[in-house]
């Protein structure tokens, strides 16, 4: 079964495990991984090595989507998944609002029969969602607000999952 | 009609977050809106020469020549930074 969920809300971190065990003692690996809010700026790689600029505090950062569309992209993503892995449960919470440093963002919980199949699916669905499904952020530092830019690191750890064999 | 959304930053850049457009048969693709949202002038006509722009239609990834139909949902936006 599958758990995909956008919302406001806080997600409990133990009553997701929770739930991705349930399917024991049919399955033998769990993998998860959550994502928090940092607090520092996220865009150093875009500067020149020979410009080097603190890192800005970020006082807090909004999320938003595009309802309907995101959910969408969400279930395909958890189907490739499915085509590529055997897996039991998977979990995918992502939120969207106000956030402030150190808050969950994401969540994304596989369980399965093997190791193996649980890390890759869970890398595989954080790597492909952070470059297709349609989520923004929006940093506030001192400096005032700014939209965070995507970054060509994760385009390429998204490629890879593409033109590498599951 | 046809149902044109912004999102995130470019939201913020044209001030405007969804627009209805009247179908015709001069707006058979998206080229063709991009065109008529282009004519407005600033920043209109800025915004739309971003390459890296993305475009949805009825909430599936499409692109410049995709073609439009009659109560299509027509989504702008920037490159998605989740996760």
């Amino acid at each position: 079964m599958d758990h995909i969920a956008v919302q406001t809300d806080d997600f409990d971190f133990a009553a997701e495990y929770a739930a991705l065990r349930a399917a024991a003692p049919a399955i033998g690996a769990i993998a998860t991984f959550s994502g928090l809010m940092r607090d520092f700026n996220s865009n150093c790689e875009t500067h020149s090595s020979d410009h080097v600029t603190p890192a800005d505090q970020i006082s807090h950062l909004f999320l938003e989507h595009y309802p309907g569309m995101t959910e969408k992209v969400l279930q395909q993503l958890v189907q490739d998944a499915r085509q590529r892995w055997q897996l039991q449960e998977v979990r995918l919470v992502h939120r969207i609002g106000s956030f402030l440093p150190g808050d969950q963002i994401v969540f994304v919980g596989v369980s399965s029969a093997h190791r193996k199949d649980a890390f890759a699916a869970c890398q595989f669905l954080m790597d492909i969602l952070k470059t297709q499904a349609p989520f923004w952020k929006k940093e506030v530092t001192d400096q005032g607000e700014r939209w965070v830019d995507a970054r060509d690191s994760d385009s390429r750890a998204a490629q890879h999952w593409y033109s590498a064999k599951p | 009609m046809i149902t044109v959304l912004y999102f995130a930053r470019l939201r913020d850049t044209l001030d405007c977050s969804k627009e209805t457009l009247e179908y015709t048969t001069s707006l058979q693709t998206v080229a063709n809106v991009i065109d008529l949202l282009q004519a407005r002038g600033e920043p209109w006509l800025s915004a739309f020469k971003d390459p890296q722009l993305l475009i949805a239609i009825n909430q599936e990834i499409a692109n410049r020549d995709s073609h439009l139909q009659q109560g299509d949902e027509l989504a702008f936006f920037p490159p998605v930074t989740g996760g």
